[in-house]
């Protein structure tokens, strides 16, 4: 049997039996994350808390429809007008969030680790949706649903992600899981982009265009304009033409690949419109795929308890 | 463990179920057998096959998992979530779900809510080869294999060839 | 008059060379005779066991936050002494970002006689570079220096003294008292939102890292300012390789350098902040292993003078804080001695008169430490410290004397501990126990 979920925070903390638990269970819900079938009665009666401190519609919603699908009750606690930006600690918060009687926290945040800190003094589950630079693991599940929605297996597949690794909370999380499952993977980066990856088992490349022909699945990352300010590199201009995809680069890229990208996107900057259009796209599956990820994750978390079985 | 019924006495139960849902609902026409994960989908196989015997007359048959529909989410080990495979409507026809072994009844209930989530059946009947009482909610089967009255702390273990290898129903003397 | 007999003790004097097992006789705060005869002339002399134990001069912390005034809710002066004579000391240096910051006369006094009250350990006021930790306006040095508190020892502590300019003038204006100057080796343009040490651990946990640079670039720039002014420059808290190298270089050009160590930065890696529990924040950064093994080459091979703690009480609510909010620091006083006995002399890195030196003469290399450091001979005040090598314990955060609990090294088990303390011939801590508050006479 799979070792029970206690907290979902980093894709290093899985093993492989539970990761394809999660994407089993992930393929069930996908009717029901689809609107295919209606939603299921399992969560009634259970409190799933949003706990976002750092700005993210898209994943706040995500996270939402996936709990309601699952008929729990969802409760927002977002940093705009509360306490948390005006010094109340992290506990704090989840102290009252435990006398409310929430069954589950569901933590985005700006401060790397702060889960793996949660989660020691809580005594509910935690799920990260994002922490800082360090980890977003529902955004790797879900993207490992979607790749193997069009390849049996990963073993050995070639995946390129090339953009800010260095800042990219969604490269940590995707290179364990994408390593986990047995892709080989290459990272291209601007060298002041990219950190210390002497211990991820990883390739790096900073040519872009001589990667593609082998690239069975690229990955490109959201790269924020504000970097720019910290010289990180020295204009829109020129990450879009040395590591940006457009449509003539991806002419490189072999016919039955992949494209990838966590959204949203900059358009002009990573990956041109024209380039999104292309059919080897797969960014909205991306999307559909992340609820039913996400409900899989809020299940497993909230059927951890062990007990001896009850009328079977 | 004690084994109570053996191969032969499941056939004859499969045989004389199929004959009690065939005179119950007035011959084959409109009927749809639903198992119920995991060992009332091979039974539900069973009783079609019975049925086709009897009357000449495939009647469709789903499996229906109700994982999703308990009630008893954190009293359980983590199990994983079967699919969901059932024919492409029940809608007003006479959907039969088919268990094993008929206990506290949620998981009856549960069938039913699954049920209802994939349509509007005219009616729904009640199968199950053992029932062994001690009902926790207002359920009864409308066909019963067998009455085995039982301690709540017994187990009853049915096994099919389909899952298990062999065929026999056994029980066990509670802790 | 006060007798005191400290008996059977194998004597540890690195100012006098001395390894031997002798008693120890002080009378009114002098040692008055040591060695096999000793103990005649002791009648009614109060005694302190010392048999299996190593005698040694107090000892001296050059690096320590008290808390006092301003920051009481983590330590003060009662409770920051309290650990220091139960870690060996019986003398430290209070650093001056206090609040108010020990930028004039009043408060280094104040700091000084809030010390004499308690009693335990003399303290060494620390002023500040600059008015208010400001970096611009270098504070009243002069006047600092005739001061009771006689300071001779500048440092603005965590906050790196970026000016060049202003860093080159303090030099210059110190060097008329000669008066050591301390400055933080850190770029903090480089550092900018840095967490923890950069490397291939952070680069896992998503924090942002500290470049060993940021710290070697400043360090340079400053060797090579005291060099060309000929001042006084004190190395706090060094923590990378490249760092040792600089500081090994500058020593061999005759640049008026001494540097330090702490306890943690040889004895913990950056692996240690993988729980993000921020117990094991703080600045400058845990580096890698092999930081950790050219930082304890250089303290064995006396490029590094001194071990200093930068004991950083921090209260529990504020260590509690994620990771990035919370602030830096880590309790050391209680701990810094038995943790160099149990990781550098027992694995035979450091033979116990070499590691002595590090907690005595080498601090009293760096500045005047009135007393403290040694040499145990007769005439010289008796501080002292009587340290068990043999026992073993268990860190308990829960046990210190400390207000705060911010140990990193909260379960670790350790080898040796401090058995008394002596202050000028009167035990401040017996049998592991400090005694209660008695004003120095």
């Amino acid at each position: 049997m799979t070792a029970p979920l206690t907290d979902l925070i980093a894709i290093r903390d899985l093993d492989r039996a539970q990761v394809d638990d999660l994407l089993d269970t992930a393929r069930e819900l996908l009717p029901i994350a689809r609107r295919e079938r209606a939603s299921v009665p399992t969560l009634r009666g259970r409190i799933v808390c949003n706990l976002f401190l750092e700005d993210s519609t898209r994943t706040r919603l995500s996270f939402d429809l996936a709990a309601k699908r699952l008929s729990a009750d969802v409760v927002d606690f977002t940093a705009q007008g509360t306490s948390v930006k005006k010094g109340e600690s992290l506990l704090d918060t989840a102290e009252t969030l435990m006398a409310l009687g929430v069954d589950l926290i569901v933590l985005r945040t700006s401060s790397a680790g702060a889960p793996v800190q949660l989660a020691r003094e809580v005594a509910v589950p935690v799920l990260n949706a994002g922490d800082g630079w360090h980890q977003h693991p529902t955004q790797a599940l879900l993207d490992a649903l979607t790749l193997l929605q069009h390849r049996d297996d990963l073993t050995g597949a070639k995946v390129t992600i090339v953009g800010d690794i260095l800042h990219s909370r969604v490269a940590r999380s995707e290179v364990e899981l994408l390593r986990l499952l047995g892709a080989d993977v290459t990272l291209v980066a601007p060298p002041t982009l990219l950190p210390d990856v002497s211990g991820w088992g990883v390739t790096v490349s900073a040519d872009l265009d001589a990667v593609l022909p082998t690239t069975e699945v690229l990955y490109v990352l959201r790269v924020q304009r504000e970097r720019l300010h910290r010289a990180f590199f020295p204009s829109t201009r020129e990450y879009a033409r040395v590591w940006g995809v457009d449509a003539a680069r991806l002419r490189r890229l072999p016919g039955d690949a992949l494209l990838m990208h966590p959204g949203p996107v900059n358009r002009g900057v990573e990956l041109t419109s024209d380039a999104m259009a292309d059919p080897r796209a797969v960014i909205t599956e991306q999307v559909t795929n992340g609820i039913a990820v996400r409900m899989a994750c809020l299940y497993r978390l909230l059927s951890a308890a062990p007990r001896p079985e009850v009328d079977a | 463990m004690t084994r109570l019924l053996d191969a032969d006495d499941v056939a004859r139960m499969v045989r004389r179920l199929a004959h009690e849902i065939l005179e119950g609902n007035g011959g084959a026409a409109g009927l749809v057998l639903l198992g119920v994960r995991t060992r009332g989908v091979p039974l539900a196989r069973r009783l079609a096959a019975a049925i086709a015997t009897i009357e000449d007359v495939d009647v469709p048959v789903g499996e229906l998992d109700v994982t999703l529909y308990r009630d008893d989410l954190a009293l359980r080990d983590p199990m994983p979530i079967g699919a969901t495979d059932v024919p492409p409507d029940v809608e007003g026809r006479t959907v039969v779900l088919v268990d094993d072994v008929l206990y506290t009844g949620r998981t009856v209930r549960a069938a039913l809510d699954a049920t209802s989530a994939l349509g509007r059946p005219a009616r729904v009947r009640l199968v199950c080869l053992i029932d062994r009482g001690h009902r926790e909610l207002p359920v009864r089967a409308d066909h019963v294999g067998k009455n085995l009255p039982t301690a709540a702390e017994d187990t009853v273990v049915v096994r099919l060839a389909e899952t298990d290898g062999v065929d026999e129903v056994v029980v066990g003397a509670g802790r | 008059m006060s007798l005191l007999l400290v008996t059977g003790g194998r004597l540890l004097d690195p100012a006098s060379g001395t390894d031997t097992v002798a008693d120890l006789l002080v009378r009114d705060g002098v040692i008055v005779a040591v060695g096999p005869d000793a103990a005649g002339g002791a009648d009614g002399a109060d005694r302190l066991d010392a048999s299996g134990c190593w005698v040694t001069p107090g000892l001296i912390d050059l690096h320590t936050h008290l808390r006092e005034p301003g920051g009481e809710g983590a330590e003060d002066i009662a409770t920051g002494s309290a650990a220091a004579v139960a870690g060996g000391y019986t003398a430290v240096a209070p650093m001056a970002n206090t609040d108010p910051v020990a930028d004039t006369a009043v408060v280094v006094e104040l700091v000084l006689r809030r010390g004499r009250e308690v009693g335990l350990v003399d303290l060494l006021p620390v002023a500040s570079i600059t008015r208010g930790l400001g970096g611009a306006e270098l504070t009243p040095m002069g006047e600092l220096a005739r001061s009771d508190a006689r300071v001779d020892f500048f440092s603005d502590d965590g906050i790196p003294l970026g000016d060049s300019l202003v860093m080159r003038r303090a030099l210059q204006y110190a060097s008329a008292f000669d008066v050591v100057l301390c400055n933080h080796s850190e770029d903090p343009v480089l550092t900018a939102d840095a967490q923890m040490n950069e490397g291939a651990t952070s680069s896992v946990l998503g924090l942002p890292g500290w470049p060993r640079e940021a710290e070697e670039v400043m360090l340079a720039r400053d060797l090579i300012l005291a060099h060309g002014v000929g001042a006084r420059l004190h190395v706090p808290h060094l923590t990378t390789a490249g760092g040792v190298d600089l500081v090994r270089r500058a020593k061999a050009a005759g640049t008026r350098v001494t540097a330090e160590v702490t306890p943690h930065h040889l004895t913990l890696d950056d692996t240690e902040v993988g729980a993000y529990d921020a117990v094991m924040k703080v600045n400058p950064p845990l580096r890698t292993r092999s930081d950790v093994d050219a930082l304890r080459a250089a303290l064995a091979d006396g490029t590094i003078d001194a071990v200093a703690t930068d004991h950083a009480p921090h209260g529990r609510e504020a260590k509690r804080q994620p990771w990035e909010h919370a602030p830096c620091g880590m309790l050391g006083l209680e701990t810094a001695f038995p943790l160099v006995h149990t990781e550098l002399v027992r694995t035979g890195l450091l033979d116990p008169l070499t590691a002595v030196a590090r907690f005595t003469t080498g601090p009293a290399a760096v500045r005047d430490t009135r007393g403290h450091g040694g040499p145990l001979t007769v005439g010289a005040p008796a501080n002292l410290q009587v340290f068990d090598p043999e026992v073993s314990w268990t860190v308990d955060r829960a046990r210190l004397r400390s207000r705060a609990d911010n140990t990193p090294f909260h379960g670790r088990t350790l080898v040796g501990r401090t058995r008394h303390t002596v202050l000028r011939g009167r035990p401040t801590l017996r049998d592991g126990d400090p005694t209660p508050e008695v004003p120095d006479a």
